[in-house]
């Protein structure tokens, strides 16, 4: 036995063993009961929305891995994550061929001509959901209630627009709290806010079940705390001193922190590895930047929401924040001790 | 210290692989058998080859001088065992190099007693007597470096040396060497102290301990001889605690500077074993002989902690505790920063700490590289605050200049903690390697034109 050949290998000989695939797996089981819940309130819809935006990902990540004659990646889980991602920032109702584009895009614009997993600049689902916005304007604004009833026999009638036809506005549609608070200044309690009983994107209503999946990955260490930390300490303090000044003219903290797609962006879609910094100082200037942007354009901004820009600048700046923020190594501080 | 001086009693960072070490740690030290033909290169330690003084034929005794230094950053040869020089020829080593080596054929009906030279005694003798009497015993580094220890302990002209460090960490897994020594050898350890600190001009001595090993720590902690100024200072599990600079900064507080040494620091760090080889060998002016070695991984049937003569060839050591069919890799030294081994012909050499055996279920080796996503984890990892993410991007662009100049790369002392958190599976720590010695080749070029 002592013939037999050896295997050489550098060290180190062991590994921890946690693998990327591993990583992308666990955040689509975080994202789940999301989905599940969006389903649960918006119905067959939804999940029309949810198959077609993660159904394009994955064929679009497929077929340019074989056009380009390299091997395939889905199998690391990334273009799904983004699949669902997207599909949970959109309307319920949204007309399925749209999802499919914006998921075609999110995957070829946003990620695979950056050169794939680990390359891409921005948040690709992120980058599929602004194109739609800037593509269909009147449909990615316009909201089907929760809870309607019939909502698992029928679809919405915008559901199945044929292509490039103008989607059937239904004749039920509902204001989101931030549409409703920027126009009618109306304040929906956040104890609804919190257990998504509103009107709103399919995975932007339940902020307490996109809390529980980000306590479960930042506790297998498999997304950075420190961002949605930042992000929401720093909505909180912001538009808690503007409450403060004015609280006819500016909705009160909480408020702002349950509404919209804050919770989902700064969980889900901030913490995308590849898009933010890599220091613990770095992400932290990276969140403070999200949050000062998201209370910016959504209180002095046209739009009632600005998570999904405030994520994408922030990406953009991310490359920066590295270069600048270094971690001081070993033996090259100024006050170590030479006594 | 001031009031406001809090300081953590361990390092930054840092990882926790599995320890494995329970397969050995309770196993008293035994004899090895002597091999019946050993072999020994000339380059077991870091510097000048020794510089053979044996011909071929010639009969040897147990102790008997067979290569003298090779200079000043270079230490001799002892006979481990009586014998016959069979040949003096290239022998192989564990870098995959040809060294210049003898073989050392045993007597079968020799009685294997030990040849004394002059001793040192430890009250009379001058600081410079001590590390030339460290030199003549061929004392390395015995924690792997197998650096000559007489040129680690000469504090050069206008520093100084307050306290003087044993390392007892071992952080590696499945080692269980130092554990056993410290357990067993407390009263050489504490002659070896005497010698070191006289050798330094310390005024004490600190063994530094992690806390899985709080048996030894007693043990040593009640044997302390009256008066002498050592204490025992226990430090949390991880690695690489073991590494000099780390426990510099575990036990003082201090860090050692950017390309420095621990004596810039007022540190001299010895490992706990060349401190019980140095309180064991001056007093009879002996030369090192054997080292204590610990013998496991899944791969091994009598796993232990055995004394094995150095040149032992390793094949004649799996041989005799018997190894798993499906051998498939054999570290020398731990897991983390060990040096799989080639060729089963070569032998324990005095920076042998431990042999690691893997049949082929224990490896396992990821499959597939994925691309860095950033996750951090290896910036979560460094025990100098180095960012491997970008260094290893740098390093596939080939842009060594700029990892030395703005990434620290140079400081890097390859303890492979990113490699070892990567989900991704890069070989951080490889492309490390590559990129500093392909910067070290740079420098001299430039110096040298």
């Amino acid at each position: 036995m002592l013939n037999r050949t050896l295997n050489i290998s550098t060290s180190p000989h062991i590994v921890k063993g946690l693998g990327t695939d591993d990583i992308m797996q666990n955040v689509v089981w975080a994202l789940l009961p999301v989905a599940i819940f969006a389903v649960y309130s918006f119905g067959i819809s939804a999940l029309m929305v949810l198959v077609a935006t993660t159904a394009a990902c994955v064929l679009t990540e497929h077929f340019l891995c074989r056009f380009s004659k390299k091997e395939s990646t889905i199998s690391d889980w990334s273009a799904a994550i983004t699949g669902l991602l997207l599909g949970l920032t959109l309307p319920p109702n949204f007309p399925v061929w749209m999802a499919f584009v914006g998921g075609v895009i999110a995957i070829a614009l946003g990620k695979f001509i950056f050169g794939g997993l680990g390359y891409n600049v921005f948040n690709p689902a992120l980058v599929g959901r602004a194109v739609l916005q800037a593509a269909f304007p009147v449909a990615i604004t316009t909201w089907y209630p929760a809870f309607l009833e019939g909502r698992f026999s029928a679809v919405s009638s915008s559901t199945f627009t044929v292509p490039f036809m103008e989607p059937t506005v239904d004749a039920i549609t509902g204001a989101t709290p931030l549409s409703a608070f920027k126009f009618d200044q109306v304040i929906t309690p956040a104890s609804d806010l919190a257990l998504g009983l509103i009107t709103g994107s399919t995975g932007e209503t339940c902020a307490l079940l996109i809390l529980l999946g980000g306590i479960y990955l930042a506790a297998r260490k498999m997304m950075n705390w420190r961002i949605p930390v930042a992000i929401l300490a720093t909505v909180y303090v912001l538009s808690g001193i503007l409450h403060l000044i004015d609280t006819q003219a500016y909705p009160p903290p909480l408020f702002m922190l349950f509404s919209g797609g804050l919770m989902l962006g700064a969980v889900f879609m901030a913490t995308d590895m590849v898009a933010s910094p890599i220091t613990p100082l770095g992400v932290v200037i990276y969140g403070f930047i999200i949050g000062l942007l998201v209370v910016v354009i959504r209180i002095w901004g046209g739009l009632p929401e600005g998570v999904m820009y405030a994520i994408l600048l922030a990406n953009a700046i991310s490359p920066h924040i590295d270069n600048w923020i270094q971690p001081r190594v070993y033996g090259t501080s100024k006050t170590a001790k030479a006594s | 210290m001031g009031l406001f001086n809090f300081r953590k009693s361990t390092f930054k960072h840092g990882v926790h692989p599995p320890e494995h070490k329970e397969d050995t740690n309770g196993l008293p030290i035994r004899q090895f058998p002597f091999a019946p033909l050993i072999i020994l290169p000339m380059s077991q330690h870091i510097g000048a080859p020794s510089q053979i003084v044996v011909r071929e034929g010639q009969e040897v005794a147990r102790g008997q001088l067979l290569a003298k230094a090779g200079g000043y950053v270079s230490v001799p040869l002892h006979a481990p065992i009586s014998g016959t020089i069979r040949k003096i020829a290239n022998v192989p080593t564990i870098s995959g190099k040809m060294s210049v080596g003898i073989y050392l054929e045993a007597f079968p009906a020799s009685s294997q007693e030990v040849m004394e030279g002059t001793p040192i005694d430890v009250e009379t003798a001058t600081a410079g007597e001590i590390l030339q009497g460290i030199q003549d015993a061929g004392i390395v580094g015995l924690g792997g470096a197998a650096f000559p220890t007489h040129v680690k302990l000469k504090v050069p002209e206008g520093k100084t040396c307050d306290v003087l460090m044993i390392n007892g960490i071992e952080c590696e897994p499945y080692l269980t060497t130092d554990h056993r020594v410290m357990l067993e050898q407390a009263e050489d350890i504490f002659t070896g102290i005497k010698y070191l600190l006289k050798a330094t001009g310390a005024e004490r001595a600190i063994i530094g301990i992690e806390a899985n090993k709080q048996d030894a720590a007693d043990h040593l902690e009640n044997s302390i001889p009256a008066g002498a100024p050592v204490s025992v200072q226990v430090v949390p599990v991880k690695y690489p605690q073991g590494s000099e600079k780390m426990l510099i900064t575990s036990l003082l507080g201090r860090e050692v500077p950017s390309g420095g040494l621990p004596i810039d620091v007022n540190v001299v760090v010895v490992n706990v074993a060349t401190t019980a080889e140095i309180g064991r060998l001056l007093p009879h002016g002996r030369g090192i002989q054997e080292r204590v070695v610990t013998i496991t991984g899944p791969g091994v049937k009598k796993k232990g902690n055995y004394l094995i003569p150095i040149g032992t060839p390793l094949r004649y050591v799996l041989d005799q505790v018997g190894v798993d069919e499906q051998i498939s890799e054999v570290y020398m030294g731990g897991p983390m920063m060990g040096v799989a081994v080639s060729n089963l012909d070569i032998s324990i050499v005095k920076g042998t700490s431990g042999i690691v055996v893997f049949a082929e279920k224990d490896v396992k080796r990821p499959e597939k590289v994925y691309p860095c996503i950033k996750c951090g984890a290896c910036v979560d990892a460094c025990p100098i605050s180095l960012n491997p993410s970008k260094l290893g991007i740098l390093a596939k662009f080939e842009a060594y200049d700029e990892m030395a100049e703005a990434f620290h790369l140079m400081d890097c002392f390859e303890c492979g903690s990113c490699s070892y958190v990567c989900p991704s599976h890069i070989p951080l720590v490889q492309y490390f390697r590559l990129s500093k010695s392909i910067v070290r080749k740079r420098n001299a070029s430039k110096q040298s034109s």
